[in-house]
């Protein structure tokens, strides 16, 4: 069987996937949530509810604030008790309602979970238009469950002249730990090929591929029997390798097109979604249901009761990490999102969101960096890089704000995986130094287009 | 013998040539350049440190040579001493400027601020201030770009605080810390006769009680300083107060009244302990 990799670069990071064997688990609906309005990458939605509202379960709390922007939904009904400020898990604030639910209210959502009733039958779903589809994705909150949480619905309206040919549903999930991608495909497997449907109608393509990491068999079988009876939707069997799940990454992988620097992936006619992000459109399509639950992984070495928990949006993190058996007596960071990509958190006392895929707690023994040396010019992350960068180089000219030549550098091309790092022998604080040089780069380059 | 002959007669030929064809592009192209510019370049301090707000030291020179006035045009680096030399030198009157420097406001040390978080990526306020937020939002970070950025020498942490450190004799107000801190907390002020100044030594523009428990000698924006003031030189924003240093008459009584001791001075002599009366 053929298996698909992208060529260049890449690095194979200890797997740790140690909830692959747990099953879902539905966390229970809290009776407080801490909704922030910036649940997705663009512009922050807008709210116009005051303290004293009334809102019911799927309401639309927040509208979006611009074309690249998503809306956010209530998944409890009851009293709006504030709107300010809500502390996102690294210390940053952003706008956030907290709302409470009354008893009464409460007791009417648990049932409405357990009696969920579809607002559509199949028939009626795939005779839905192209437009009617990217309505309702649009409506429903949906952003890339991946981590990037960018706006679902901006995908399918690619700009003037571009057109999609293939879906790519990305479900390599190739950070280490992380295993609420592979959960659902072995849970609900059916519901992922009906949203591949839906999403295939509304990107206005004919051709789908579920790629999937070779850590995976489970997956892979379960997904290739429910493409079964489909031909036009395939899945692909990638070689185990980090960043595999990157967008870029897997379009090389398994079209074998290479995105140009600074392009959309459309414009070699490929649209990625991730697979989270496809259940929650088969959600909103059948059940008229908005994104306000996802799965997160909850793992750690120490972690007493580790698994995936299908979470409701806004939940504290901290009630998340007790169903898992409370924080750890040797946790020395809690990680945001997997390994390689996730941020460290400061707090737990933040809500859980849209982009939250797991919670990670290291042990103090894993969680301190080594020393770092100078650099010894070895070329490793050269190597590892999978965009073809020189990090070394353009970690040092960030770090001494060089950041025209850092810029001539393709420091803007950097997708943050941090692969140099992983590979560094002298812990060279790589990644970190970038970080700086790419964010000033990209911020003049904006600060030029507005001058223009 | 031929050879030599011939070879040094060829070499020395070309070297001739060579003398000539240099004498009569130097003379044919020689650009008459002011030869003040090179005069008023010699007092400068050379850092190209762009605080006067030219691209380095020898085009604030050539600017100043051909200035018709000297009004607004300062070398923070060179000081007044050296900016009247260069006004005598180009025929014109130097810009009296009141001498400025750069001043942190903000007194997070280790002991007012306790850390929450343990960070050990690379020293850079840049790369933090985007990563996290522990703790204080307006706060110090301590990574040291401002230090990293001073040309002149002026900056340095004190690994007690965690803080940095200006020191007012090199400090020359170029400005580069100021726009290099992502936290945008030093400001360059009033130098103050013979180095004196009041300042509230603080950024922060949270309530009242989240400043206090973030940092115990944080600015909670109780206002009364403003109201002691005679002079009607501070201004409470934002939960946080500002002295004008245009207004401020140097006569301390905001410190006394301040409950968070967030307002600072510099240079004043220490109070004399009054002798116990038996």
């Amino acid at each position: 069987m053929k298996k698909f990799t992208f060529r260049k670069g890449g690095i194979h990071p200890p797997q740790d996937k140690l909830t692959a064997e747990k099953g879902i688990v539905d966390m229970p609906l809290p009776s407080k949530v801490v909704l922030s309005l910036s649940q997705s990458i663009g512009v922050p939605a807008v709210t116009s509810l005051k303290k004293g509202d009334k809102v019911r379960r799927g309401d639309m709390v927040g509208q979006p604030g611009g074309f690249v922007s998503a809306p956010v939904h209530t998944p409890i009904s009851g009293t709006v008790v504030s709107v300010g400020t809500v502390t996102s898990p690294t210390g940053m604030f952003s706008n956030g309602i907290v709302i409470e639910a009354d008893e009464n209210d409460h007791r009417a959502d648990l049932q409405m979970i357990g009696d969920m009733t579809f607002v559509r039958s199949e028939a009626e779903a795939l005779a839905l238009s192209k437009e009617q589809l990217i309505d309702i994705i649009g409506n429903a909150g949906i952003v890339g469950l991946g981590g990037a949480t960018f706006p679902t619905k901006v995908k399918l309206l690619p700009p003037e002249g571009m057109k999609a040919d293939i879906l790519i549903v990305n479900a390599a999930e190739c950070e280490p730990y992380l295993t609420c991608d592979e959960a659902i495909m072995l849970e609900q497997p059916r519901e992922i090929v009906e949203g591949v449907r839906y999403l295939m109608k509304a990107a206005a393509v004919d051709k789908a591929v579920i790629a999937i990491e070779d850590n995976k068999p489970r997956a892979i079988e379960t997904m290739t029997q429910a493409v079964h009876s489909f031909d036009n939707i395939t899945v692909a069997t990638c070689r185990t390798k980090y960043p595999q799940g990157s967008e870029k990454q897997l379009i090389k992988a398994v079209t074998g097109r290479e995105v140009a620097s600074g392009a959309l992936p459309v414009s070699v006619g490929a649209i990625v979604d991730n697979v989270a992000t496809v259940l929650a459109v088969y959600h909103a399509v059948r059940w008229g249901l908005p994104l306000i639950e996802r799965v997160v992984t909850v793992t750690g070495p120490s972690v007493s009761n580790p698994g995936n928990y299908r979470v409701p949006v806004g939940t504290t993190l901290s009630t998340l990490a007790d169903m898992a058996g409370g924080i750890p007596d040797d946790t020395g960071k809690i990680i945001i999102g997997g390994p390689m990509m996730g941020k460290a958190a400061i707090t737990l006392d933040s809500p859980a969101t849209k982009g939250v895929s797991g919670i990670l707690f290291l042990p103090e023994s894993q969680s301190h960096r080594r020393v770092p040396t100078p650099c010894v010019r070895c070329a490793k992350c050269v190597d590892a890089c999978p965009m073809g960068l020189e990090p070394y180089l353009i970690s040092i000219l960030s770090a001494q704000s060089r950041f025209d030549e850092a810029d001539s550098n393709h420091v803007a091309d950097c997708i943050e995986c941090g692969s140099c790092m992983y590979t560094c022998p002298s812990a060279r604080p790589l990644l970190d130094n970038i970080r700086v040089g790419k964010s000033t780069v990209l911020a003049r380059r904006r600060a030029k287009k507005i001058m223009n | 013998m031929s050879v030599i002959l011939s070879s040094t007669l060829l070499l020395g030929g070309i070297g001739v040539a060579g003398a000539g064809l240099l004498y009569v592009v130097a003379k044919k192209f020689y650009v008459a350049e002011d030869p003040r510019i090179e005069e008023v370049e010699a007092l400068l301090p050379g850092a190209n440190c762009g605080g006067c707000g030219y691209n380095g030291c020898h085009d604030f020179a050539t600017a100043c040579c051909n200035a018709t006035s000297l009004n607004g045009m300062n070398c923070p680096g060179a000081g007044p001493a050296a900016m009247e030399k260069i006004a005598s030198i180009v025929g014109l009157v130097a810009d009296v400027t009141v001498p400025k420097v750069a001043v942190l406001k903000c007194n997070g040390t280790h002991a007012a601020r306790q850390a929450i978080v343990i960070y050990d990526g690379a020293a850079s306020c840049a790369l933090l201030s985007t990563v996290a937020a522990p703790g204080c939002r307006f706060g110090c970070l301590g990574q040291g770009d401002c230090v990293k950025v001073c040309r002149f020498g002026a900056l340095k942490m004190d690994a007690e605080t965690g803080l940095p450190v200006i020191d007012d004799e090199k400090c020359t107000a170029c400005g580069e810390c100021v726009t290099h801190c992502p936290r945008k907390i030093i400001e360059l002020r009033n130098k103050g006769p013979r180095g004196l100044r009041v300042w509230v030594d603080c950024s922060s523009r949270d309530k009242g009680g989240v400043a206090m428990k973030l940092c115990k000698s944080a600015c909670i924006g109780c206002g009364k300083c403003a109201k002691e003031c005679p002079h009607g030189a501070i201004v409470v924003e934002n939960n946080l107060a500002y002295i004008d240093f245009e207004k401020c008459r140097l006569c301390r009584k905001c410190v006394d009244v301040c409950p968070t001791h967030a307002i600072h001075t510099a240079n004043f002599p220490k109070p004399k302990v009054k002798a116990e009366t038996l």
